[in-house]
């Protein structure tokens, strides 16, 4: 099986460790084995130790040390932000986000809204079971 | 004695560090006009004799000295202040409570009373909680509010809830032993007025929010999986 996501300038990585945890970052410079330059929109450029990040699929066109608004442009071109967002990964960490940011009560809502799902399911499935009986 | 200033003195010889003023002595003098205060009062300081005041009684022995000296205890002048209410407690906010004959039940607070206590109602139709006073120790604020502008709770206090007192009965010898023949305590009319009337616009003020009455009906419970550090309140 070979590698897929390749170490390289340009590539969107997500921070899974230390003070930027699930921020995107884009990978500026390679600075040796274990480290790279890396920076975003958000963030001071600063130095990450590849085990801090995981690579995702998203690349972007820029050129080594880009300056930081040649660098927004080019993340606005490549429409970095649309792309996570629709992307599976991204989904499902918007969706992770947003079940630990709710209320008691909206727990309560959402019972009562898989119950009733779960109900609606059920007579569907009864009704199928009898015409497949009949 | 003179007037008392409308604005408070600001010193006129400021700190350089703590401790150490800007001025010196001579020079604070001079700067506080001293020197015309006894210009005015011709060379000296004015002095102002102390007022005559009236003789004193005159005391007599005390009749009886203590054998030995006994040590009086210090003064204590502290005055407790009201139990600090969390910020996220407020008028109408849903609470849990976590302890207690109701424990789990989620309930409204409504104000807090002098001694700290909270006072809070189920409302009663809806859970079965009454008007009750509970300690914000046992509680956990939810950040569900309702509105509670309708409701009138002025005049419930901690004197509300104290215990009714009783007739103490003389006992007998021959009624030592009987038991006494009391039905249980029936809850006063006024105070299941009380609760009519507090719960009359909540419970219309719950019914807008849609599935609000039944999060009020039903009790909290960890379920497997949630932790509570965790969990968004």
């Amino acid at each position: 099986m070979p590698f897929k996501r390749y170490v390289e300038i340009g590539r969107v990585a997500l921070v899974n460790y230390g003070k930027d945890y699930g921020k995107l970052v884009v990978i500026v410079d390679v600075v040796d084995q274990n480290r790279a330059l890396v920076d975003a929109p958000d963030m001071v450029r600063s130095q990450m130790n590849f085990k801090r990040l995981t690579l995702t699929d998203i690349k972007i066109d820029i050129n080594r040390v880009p300056k930081k608004k040649t660098l927004i442009d080019a993340m606005e071109k490549a429409d970095v932000k649309n792309k996570w967002e629709s992307s599976s990964w991204g989904r499902k960490l918007i969706v992770q986000k947003r079940r630990a940011s709710l209320n008691d009560f909206d727990r309560f809502k959402l019972m009562l809204a898989k119950i009733k799902r779960a109900g609606i399911v059920r007579q569907e499935l009864a009704k199928l079971k009898k015409e497949t009986a009949a | 004695m003179a007037a008392k200033r409308k604005t408070p003195v600001r010193t006129r010889n400021p700190d350089l560090i703590r401790g150490v003023g800007k001025y010196s002595r001579s020079k604070m003098y001079h700067k506080r006009g001293l020197w015309a205060i006894k210009a005015k009062n011709g060379g000296v300081f004015p002095r102002h004799d102390p007022k005559p005041k009236p003789p004193a009684a005159a005391e007599k022995a005390p009749k009886f000295y203590p054998a030995d000296d006994v040590k009086k205890p210090l003064l204590n002048k502290r005055k407790p202040k009201p139990t600090k209410l969390r910020a996220s407690i407020t008028p109408g906010t849903v609470l849990i409570l976590l302890a207690g004959r109701f424990m789990g039940k989620r309930v409204v607070f409504l104000k807090q009373l002098a001694s700290g206590l909270l006072l809070v109602t189920g409302p009663f139709k809806i859970n079965g909680v009454p008007l009750r006073r509970v300690n914000q120790s046992y509680v956990i604020a939810t950040s569900t509010k309702v509105d509670i502008s309708g409701v009138n709770i002025e005049k419930f206090d901690d004197k509300y809830f104290a215990k009714a007192v009783e007739k103490k009965k003389k006992k007998g010898e021959g009624e030592f032993f009987e038991a006494e023949k009391e039905d249980k305590k029936k809850l006063p009319e006024d105070k299941k007025e009380d609760q009519k009337a507090v719960d009359a616009s909540l419970i219309k003020s719950i019914e807008g929010v849609p599935d609000l009455k039944a999060y009020l009906a039903a009790r909290f419970s960890l379920k497997s999986g949630m932790k509570p550090h965790e969990l968004v309140f």
